[in-house]
């Protein structure tokens, strides 16, 4: 549905890049128009604000389903998904189909398959499916053990201006491991491994990806060692950005007590320590992106033994507010939990989103940040309710969005 | 080291508080020292009465004991059932391929139709660390473990105790506990259920623990419980108490963790050899099945004067048929151990 008459969100608080500041917003056909000291023009639908935040609508890098419910509580408008769906986005009429999926009130942008099937050894059709919509290309939830195989992907994104995302974790180390090796998994007796593995992984793809030019995003950062390894990246001048999921920077390996599946991820919880180490990370720019990585699974995929069951969260309803958190504790500035979570990863598309500024998409929240809430697996707007926070209290909710200057729901 | 000569297990725990307040035994990690005590006093009638010619009494008359095992099992599955058997109980054994049962919600499927049964207490042996708590939470009557995974195996712990304890009356040593006492464990520890229910057991016992096996085989942040870590096999077994030995668990690895049987006996065997230099006295206990010749060689396990190997599987049918009686005690009406009866 397009916009029909413009659209004035007056007597709010921007949520711009440099700032908070007080001002309106004037959508017209779908864009933002002006911002800052503007009035409702004669014929101009009007919201107030009411003194709210009006903020980017949330860009989700890297869900695993299409769970418009969701993502609309959450005040998510557009979403990369990653290829790991039945069947793998490995070719151009997939992702086209997926990336009308959402439309009118939700977008989907594909992530195409790095290699057919996923299974790490040839090419995929990258450029077709950048032609069918895919706005990035992903590993899927493995990674590629090949490194010439890897080499050969980032050259050809770096080619094609496509970012590659990865998931690093070396495969021979993780093996069948379901947790990190440590205190915890050895008192629960589950299989686990070094949480190495992921630093092991980070290095060789930095290290291709200087080699090829690549623009390179790891959708997850959860160990010192790792982001250590990013930090330097950076310093040198790489072309690299690291993500992670709130699960990472609210939860240690403490959660996998008593065996709950809701808290069965991958990568694995980590360590403590490690998970100071992402909050820092967060707070000092190492860490560009925080997305849900909104894996919604029901009993038969959860209510099963530890090892058995499938990793993922629902995280989609919850990432507003965990990320919310981290501005409470003063880890990072309100506008930077929207670089994190709305206008970096636009970016990274290459969308014109994400971001309060003229001619771009009018993708827009108006949030409450105060509103206190307590996360209910049980009455959640996703398909399943796995979430790890579960009966937490927290705090900050999306009051109203609108897709393209149109309110939704 | 305390010494009492006649048991009174009612004298030891904590005054206001049941015996035994557990519904079922998940795992060593739920239960206290006193507890652990109380199910080992408990035991020794039922290693009298195994003695004896006539094995057989009524308490669980009536009552169905169902042994799920979803893994593959003899001497756990036997002693089981033996133990249910000689309690008066109707025992039942399901065997389930491990494979039928781990997709979907099929295991929660099975735990309701055995609830749906009524049986009185369900056995379960799992190859999924977890499931049997999983199992639990589901159904209304006692489950016991029999080894879920790689994590708890609790039985094997108790019985262990109580061979241990045993053996030391009848080298003299009448304490309760193993307070002073050095147990070193060889083998592959990372893959077993039942190193972590001993290492949990024999500590709350007061015993000090040695743990040794290659890296590759030990599992990380195991030192966080307390023990001395080892590989140096020789080294954690000078002065020891005790040498438990553990098989390797080859069902269990995925990819090579050691390049042989040979190479892994040269570094970590049991053999007289070793014994006599290094641990003269140690008792030695091995919860089977046995791999001669490469965790431990026969001369070693047939030692009548220090190996007690064929003790704990004795102990065995006397543990579980203390725990059988015990966790059923409430739905059988026992004085003292209905709701609000406090013994």
């Amino acid at each position: 549905m397009k916009q029909q008459a413009p659209l004035t969100i007056t007597g709010g608080r921007l949520v711009l890049p440099d700032g908070v500041t007080s001002g309106a917003l004037r959508l017209v056909d779908g864009r933002i128009e002006a911002l800052g000291d503007v009035s409702p023009q004669d014929g101009d639908e009007v919201v107030d604000a009411a003194g709210q935040l009006v903020a980017p609508g949330l860009v989700d890098l890297g869900v695993f389903a299409v769970d418009k419910p969701a993502f609309h509580f959450g005040g998510i408008t557009r979403a990369a998904l990653m290829p790991d769906k039945s069947p793998i986005l490995d070719l151009p009429s997939r992702v086209q189909y997926v990336a009308y999926s959402g439309k009118p009130d939700f977008w989907v942008h594909p992530l195409a398959a790095a290699t057919r099937g996923l299974e790490g050894r040839e090419l995929a059709e990258l450029a077709l499916m950048q032609q069918a919509g895919a706005r990035g290309v992903a590993t899927g939830r493995g990674w590629i053990a090949d490194s010439g195989v890897m080499l050969r992907l980032l050259q050809y994104a770096a080619m094609l201006g496509l970012v590659v995302v990865s998931h690093a974790e070396d495969a021979g180390i993780t093996g069948n491991a379901v947790a990190s090796a440590g205190e915890m998994a050895t008192r629960l007796g589950l299989p686990s491994a070094p949480a190495e593995a992921e630093a092991l992984a980070v290095a060789r793809d930095i290290a291709l990806a200087e080699m090829s030019g690549a623009r390179l995003h790891f959708r997850q950062v959860t160990t010192r060692a790792a982001v250590d390894l990013v930090r330097a990246a950076k310093a040198r001048g790489a072309n690299v950005t690291a993500g992670v999921t709130p699960a990472h920077f609210m939860l240690s390996d403490l959660a996998t007590a008593e065996f709950r599946t809701f808290a069965r991820l991958s990568p694995p919880l980590r360590c403590e320590d490690d998970r100071q180490a992402v909050v820092a990370a967060i707070g000092d720019g190492t860490i560009d992106v925080i997305a849900s990585g909104h894996d919604p699974r029901g009993p038969e995929d959860k209510r099963l033994p530890f090892a058995d069951a499938e990793p993922g969260m629902a995280g989609a309803e919850t990432l507003l507010a965990m990320v919310l958190t981290l501005v409470r504790d003063g880890v990072i500035s309100m506008e930077r939990a929207f670089d994190l979570t709305a206008r970096t990863p636009a970016q990274l598309l290459g969308v014109a989103a994400g971001e309060l500024a003229e001619g771009y998409e009018a993708d827009i929240a108006l949030i409450d940040p105060e509103k206190p809430w307590i996360v209910d697996s049980r009455k959640m707007e996703a398909s399943a309710g796995n979430t790890p926070f579960d009966r937490q209290p927290t705090q900050g909710r999306v009051t109203a969005l609108f897709k393209g200057g149109v309110k939704v729901g | 080291m305390t010494s009492s000569g006649t048991p009174s297990a009612a004298g030891r725990f904590p005054a206001g508080r049941r015996a035994f307040p557990h519904r079922d035994l998940v795992g060593i990690a739920q239960l206290e020292r006193h507890e652990i005590l109380y199910l080992l006093e408990e035991a020794e009638q039922w290693v009298s009465l195994n003695r004896q010619s006539a094995k057989h009494t009524d308490n669980l008359a009536g009552l169905t004991i169902i042994n799920a095992f979803f893994e593959n099992s003899t001497r756990t599955l036997l002693s089981f059932e033996i133990a249910g058997k000689r309690l008066g109980a109707d025992v039942v054994n399901m065997h389930a391929a491990q494979s039928s049962v781990k997709k979907g919600e099929t295991l929660i499927d099975t735990a309701m139709t055995l609830n749906a049964m009524h049986a009185d207490a369900i056995v379960i042996r799992h190859g999924s660390s977890g499931a049997v708590e999983l199992i639990a939470s589901k159904v209304d009557c006692p489950v016991l473990n029999a080894g879920d995974g790689q994590h708890e195996h609790p039985t094997q712990a108790l019985l262990d105790a109580l061979a241990l304890r045993h053996a030391l009356r009848e080298r003299g040593q009448n304490a309760d506990d193993f307070t002073g006492l050095t147990v070193t464990i060889c083998g592959d520890i990372l893959h077993s259920r039942v190193a972590r229910s001993n290492v949990l057991c024999l500590q709350a016992l007061g015993a000090s623990v040695r743990l040794c096996a290659p890296p590759a085989l030990m599992p990380q942040g195991i030192d966080a419980m307390g023990v001395e870590v080892f590989h140096d096999f020789d080294a954690a077994l000078s002065g020891t108490d005790v040498a438990m030995m553990l098989r390797l668990q080859n069902e269990r690895m995925q990819g090579q963790f050691i390049p042989s049987a040979r190479e892994y006996h040269h570094l970590y065997g049991l053999t007289a050899k070793r014994l006599a230099a290094r641990a003269p006295d140690a008792l030695v206990m091995h919860p089977g099945p046995m791999n001669r010749g490469v965790e431990i060689d026969s001369d070693v396990a047939d030692m009548l004067d220090r190996s007690i190997i064929t003790r704990q599987v004795e102990m065995g049918v006397a543990i579980r048929m203390a725990c059988l009686d015990v966790l059923t005690r409430k739905a059988r009406g026992v004085a003292g151990w209905a709701d609000g009866e406090w013994v």
